[in-house]
Formats: structure tokens, sequence, C-alpha cells
């Protein structure tokens, strides 16, 4: 009993106070800036090293939906006009709010990302709870979900958690590519959940089947079928994208 | 003529070297071969043609660090005699085998599909409607959890028969994860090694590495030695995060939530460590063809030393207070044991395998780079209970931080500042075969890559440790209560897609 409040004196506080305003590593690849003045050749390096077809070249767009921030269109740009910055706060609630158009800010992308509707924050503002399904994902994700709630990052302290059953649940939180395997499984779940539910995609697996996309083992038509309320980018999510989407989706200040 | 072609670890041949048996004398050469110990199947894999397929057998020689590499036509009409019965460890092999070529082993138990993959030979045999064994009494009844888990974890089916409390039986369906990785491998080889790093997302180094290993060995490609120790380096933090992650989710399993807190948070300090070196928390973008893509410069050898040293205060205090306090000790012992003749049997590999008393680890049997010189001493525990999967990570914790510390000061020598990569020029080399193992911090990742006479893979075959340990979790799990499956569970914490890819 001893030992245990000694280590627990030990250990002390390891929560991040502000998870809104937390410091990350600078290496961290957040959102891609494309400085468009700076892209003066014809070369398509950038597009053509891209594992996860993100990059239009022509338009100078990344899409965040696609991309693996693995950082290579970065090394490839001999012009430099591709930085990672380490801004973390990705989440949208559009598909094409996840498109970096060329020029744009931290600032710029962050304004039109999420529109926080009064529906989702009359109902979920102060609890929500998810059930996550994986298909087809490699564990990065989920690990990172999971990290969410550890006493660093700890989630529960807004009311959001991951919940054991569906039917406990408010929404359906996926990821991975969406495996034919698991496609019964997948729409079983949704179903069992009680309306008004949502669904959240997280990592560029769910959203556009990221490195996936070509593999005849998939079946996304479950996303046909359903709207989707927020996707959260990432190959995996980073918590804070994860814990700050959220927020911003359920119109927490 | 020899009847095995003998090769090292990375060491390519040309595939006209390898053996070609008929099928019944390879069958018994195998299995004189695993009558001796330690010697154990690592790779079984088909080269399909329309009326044949050309079988490779590889055999780990633990003891001579060699591996033992043959192979035979099989006719696709033709049923052939099962090794399993006599080397049980070939049961998974052979079932894999015989989901992608439909070629029937007789006397093979359980001829069960692993994967349900894309390119099965028999396409009706769908996920949902496949029959579960049964077992019939009065007493029994079955328990169905799955494929969807209750907390945050990747899907599978476990299919359990019980009498009251008690588990007799546990079958696992595995497939949920199956996105056809292999051929995504041969159809998009320009982002192959993105691919690597997310075979399994929690051994992005492990997997990345045995790739990397089997490209550049198959291009003649020497990578400098710093690049070489900045990779084990990830390696080795890699295991530790997870080693952490593991007894944070046992402790959390048995609601010690003290350890829970300190083991996650001791993580977060680990995986910070890689996002300082290569900008991802689970070393993705680290690891490329021709080295690494980022440095460690001095301060964050500064860094990676101190970080350790906090991992390693606060890692051995609370291993200190949760294996003597009796409520976590009376729920890790004697739970979910495999014995060490078991594991054997059944070709158990990793920590899961060392916990049960079996004396493998592939940084020491079939060492590779930095490994070679550095005469690790194996860890290993002999309960082959929860207690000792659990013991065991805390033990290998302290192991890889001596292994960096070993390795960092050589950062800092002049004699050690080449350049960190180099790309590579070479094509593959043709008709060439080529095995990579690495330890992973499950156990022993193996990839196998085959060339054609145009210097073009043709096969990729890639095995994840659990590929073999997941029968091992059914083992652990008879006779004890059902209410302890999920610790079980835990305490070998195996990878599904890295089973179904």
């Amino acid at each position: 009993m001893l030992n245990t409040l000694r280590m627990k004196f030990f250990h002390g506080k390891q929560y991040i106070p502000n998870v809104r305003k937390a410091a990350i590593d600078g290496r961290h690849r957040g959102l891609p800036i494309l400085f468009q003045e700076k892209c003066t050749s014809s070369c398509s390096e950038c597009a053509k090293c891209c594992p996860a077809n993100a990059i239009n070249r022509e338009k100078l767009e990344i899409d965040l939906g696609k991309c693996i921030f693995c950082g290579d269109c970065e090394r490839a740009c001999k012009q430099q006009a591709i930085k990672f910055s380490a801004f973390y706060k990705l989440s949208t609630t559009d598909r094409d709010s996840l498109i970096v158009k060329g020029n744009m800010s931290e600032a710029d992308y962050y304004k039109q990302a999420i529109t926080a509707k009064e529906k989702s924050k009359a109902l979920f503002g102060k609890s929500l709870k998810l059930r996550q399904v994986s298909s087809g994902g490699c564990n990065g994700c989920e690990f990172e979900l999971n990290a969410c709630s550890n006493p660093n990052f700890d989630m529960g302290r807004f009311g959001i958690d991951v919940v054991a059953s569906p039917r406990h649940a408010d929404g359906l939180l996926i990821t991975g590519p969406l495996t034919e395997n698991m496609a019964a499984a997948l729409d079983d779940a949704y179903e069992c959940i009680p309306a008004p539910k949502i669904i959240i995609l997280a990592g560029a697996c769910a959203i556009s089947g990221g490195l996936f996309q070509n593999s005849d083992a998939l079946n996304r038509s479950f996303l046909e079928k359903h709207p989707i309320d927020l996707y959260i980018p990432g190959c995996p999510v980073h918590p804070l994208t994860v814990i700050n989407g959220i927020l911003d989706f359920v119109g927490h200040k | 003529m020899k009847n095995f072609l003998a090769v090292k670890n990375n060491q390519v041949s040309n595939i006209n070297e390898i053996p070609l048996l008929d099928f019944s004398s390879l069958h018994e050469k195998i299995i004189e071969k695993c009558k001796k110990s330690k010697i154990r199947p690592i790779c079984f894999f088909g080269l399909g043609k329309a009326s044949s397929v050309r079988l490779f057998v590889a055999l780990a020689d633990d003891k001579n660090s060699e591996i033992l590499v043959s192979s035979s036509i099989l006719n696709r009409s033709t049923t052939y005699p099962s090794l399993t019965p006599k080397v049980p460890a070939f049961h998974i092999f052979e079932r894999d085998f015989h989901e992608e070529f439909g070629i029937k082993f007789e006397g093979h138990p359980w001829l069960k599909p692993v994967s349900y993959r894309k390119n099965r030979f028999d396409s009706n045999s769908k996920i949902e409607n496949y029959p579960f064994f049964e077992m019939t009494g009065e007493e029994l009844h079955e328990v169905a959890v799955g494929p969807i888990h209750a907390g945050i974890i990747e899907p599978g089916h476990f299919r359990f028969v019980c009498s009251g409390e008690t588990v007799y039986h546990l079958e696992i369906q595995l497939g949920y994860q199956h996105r056809n990785l292999e051929k995504l491998f041969l159809d998009n080889k320009k982002i192959a090694p993105h691919l690597a790093e997310s075979i399994a997302g929690d051994t992005v180094i492990g997997h990345t590495l045995a790739y990397l290993n089997a490209v550049e060995s198959l291009t003649g490609t020497e990578i400098s030695r710093r690049a070489q120790i900045i990779r084990i380096i990830a390696l080795e933090l890699e295991r530790i995060a997870m080693h952490l992650a593991d007894l944070s989710a046992i402790a959390n399993d048995i609601a010690y939530l003290m350890g829970s807190a300190v083991f996650g948070t001791t993580r977060t300090t680990v995986i910070n460590t890689l996002l300082s070196i290569c900008g991802n928390r689970f070393g993705r973008g680290l690891l490329r063809p021709g080295g690494v893509i980022f440095d460690v410069d001095e301060t964050l050898i500064k860094k990676i030393k101190t970080n350790l040293a906090k991992v390693s205060v606060i890692t051995d205090r609370m291993a200190g207070v949760m294996f003597t306090c009796s409520t976590v000790t009376s729920r890790l012992d004697k739970t979910g044991t495999v014995s060490k003749e078991d594991a054997i049997k059944i070709g158990a590999v990793g920590i899961s395998a060392r916990a049960s008393g079996v004396n493998i680890d592939s940084r020491i049997n079939h060492p590779f780079g930095a490994y070679a010189e550095m005469k690790l001493k194996n860890k290993y525990n002999k309960t082959g209970d929860v207690s000792a999967r659990t013991h065991i990570r805390y033990v290998e914790i302290g192991q890889s931080i001596n292994i960096i510390n070993r390795l960092l000061p050589e950062l800092e020598k002049d004699s050690c500042s080449e350049s960190i990569f180099c790309e590579i020029k070479n094509n593959l080399n043709p008709e060439s075969f080529v095995i990579s193992i690495v330890e992973g911090w499950r156990g022993e990742i193996v990839h196998t890559m085959l060339t054609d006479e145009a210097g073009q893979i043709i096969k990729h075959k890639i095995k994840d440790p659990s590929f073999n340990n997941w029968y091992m979790l059914a083992l652990a799990m008879r006779n004890n209560g059902i209410s302890d499956f999920p610790l079980c569970n835990k305490s070998f914490n195996l990878s599904y897609c890295g089973n179904d890819l």
C-alpha cells in the first residue's frame, strides 16, 4: 500500500493541461504548407513520388484524406515548395475541406475545417460515446485512439469515451480501409447504434483507402450508404488531432 | 545430390541452386531434420502454375545459424501426405498453402482457411459460413466473441466451447483484416517501403527492416554502419515502447490501474523519442531502401539517453511494486499456461515462446548487422503462464535499453560519420532467392523474396510471428476460466493484420 502511494507520488501528474494548445515536437508532420511562388519548375516530382496519389500537381493541392504524411514530397521538391508544419488540428467536417491548396496557412485551413452544427453541439456537447470498429486497420490508428484515453491525453475529461457496445454509443469511429471480410460486421455495428448517430472516419485508410486504395480485397460500399460527420486525417491519426477534431465538432471552446 | 541448400540470414542464392526433390523424399527429409531439436519450419509457400505448384520449404537451424531450403513440384490434382502429424509446427503452414492452392494434405487434422484471402482456391468458403468445431454434451455451451471486440482492437472471432466457466476448446477465426497485401506488394513496387510500414502498424520498424534487408541483399547494397546502427536503435525503441504498452494493457486487464497508468505514460516518453527522431510516433518514414532518412545528431543522442534513463528508473520502480503486489501475482501466476513441449511442437516463436522456456531469439540465432558482434544473452522464463509473459517483457525492456546505450557512443565517433542514405541504383539480382529474418518485438519476422529472369519480384512471402503463435493462445485457454480470456489474449498480444495480411 505504502509502496503504491510512493509510486503514485513519484509518477506525479502526467496529463497535458491544455490539449487545445499543447506543444508538439517540431519534427511532427502535420499540415503541409504549399508555397505557390516557390513552385516555379514544371516538374512533377512531388506527385510522382507520392505513394497515396494525394497530390494534384495541376492545381498544386494535397488531399489530406489520402496523404500518409510520409514527407517524401517535401524531400523530392527541389524548390522547397512543400513544407510539413507541426500543426495538428487537421480534422474536418467536409471531405472537400481536407484538400490543402496553395499558400493556405494554418489559420486558413483551420478556419474552413469544421463547421460545428448547433444540433451536434446540443446532442453531444457534454457527452459523446463512440463505438470503434477497425476494418483492416493496421493497428497504428487503433493504438493512437487508445492513447487518447491514456493519462497524458485523457479524452474522458471532456465526456468523450469509446464504449464496449454499439448499444451504448452515439456514433461509429471507423479505422482501416474497410475490408470485404469485415463488411457485414460493420453494417451490423452501425445498425445496432440507436439514432441519432454519427460516423467518424479516422486515418487515411478509412477516408480514402490510403495506401490500400488499389486493393481488391476492400468493400467500401458502407461509406456510400451513410453520411460522414467527421474526417480525422493522419497515418496514423495523432491523439491531438483526434481530440481537437471531436471537440471542435461538438462545439467545445 | 544435396537435399537442402544451407544459407545464412539475408544471403542471396540462385533459384537453380535450390534442390528439387520429389515430394515423398522431401517429406521424409524434412521429418528427419525436424527430429533434431532446434530445427523448425519458417517458410512454406508455393509458386503456382496452371497444373502444378512449386513448393518451397525453409527450415531454420537455430544452433548453426543456418536456413535450410528445399523444394518440390506438386501436382494440383493430387493429394499429398501431410507433415503435420509428425511435425505439428507445419500445421499452420499447410493450412495456408491449402487455402491458396487447394492442394490437400492427407492426414492434416484441420485444413481451415487462415485468412480468407481474396485469391483463395475455394471461393465458396466464406468467412460468414465457416462451420465451427463442435463438441456435444449436456453441460456444454458455446460462447461467440467478435469480430468486433469491447476495446479498440483489431477484429477477430473467438468461439469457445465451455463447461460452466471452464474453457474446453477455443477456436480462433481470423481473416477480417485481409487487405491482399502480398498482391499489392507485387503490383505497386513504387510504394513497397510504405506498404511494409503498414503490414502491422505496431511493428513498423520490424517489418520494414525485414523488407529492406531482403531488397538490399537482392540488389547487393551495403548500407553504411551509421544507418545500420540507427535502424537497430529504432527497432529496439519499438520493442521498448510495445513491451511497455503491453505491460500497461495487462495491468489494465486485471484492474491494476496504477500499473496501467504508469507504463502507459512511460510508453509515451519512448514513442515521443521516436517522434523526435523521425517525425512519427511509430517510426514511419525513417527507413528507406539504402539507409535511413533521418540522422541522430548530438542533441538527439543526448535526448535518447536522458529519456531512456528516465524510462529505466520508472519501469524498474513500477515493476518492483507491481510484481510484489499480491493482487497482481494471484491473477498472473498459473493463468494461461503453455508448456515448453507444446510451444516447441507448434513452432512458437518470440517472447511467447521464450516465456515458455524455448530458448530462441533470432537476434542471437540469426543475427544481422550490429547484432552479430553484440553477443546478446538469451533471456527466457520457464513457467509459460501469463506471469512469465509479463515478466519477460519487463526483462527485455532492460535488455533493449542496454543495447541502445551500447550503440549510441558509436554514433558520436568520427569514424562513424558516413552518409546515412544512398539511393539504390542496382537492379535486383535475377532468378534469386533471399530469406530475411528480423526479431521484431513479438518475435521472428520472415520476409522471403523470389525474382524472375528479368529481376522482377515474383513472390514476396511475409510471415509475422503471430502466424505461428495464434494457436498458442488457443492452447493457453484450455481448462482456464473464460473470464481469463482477455488477460491471456493481452499477454500474447498477437497481430490480427500480420496474420491476415
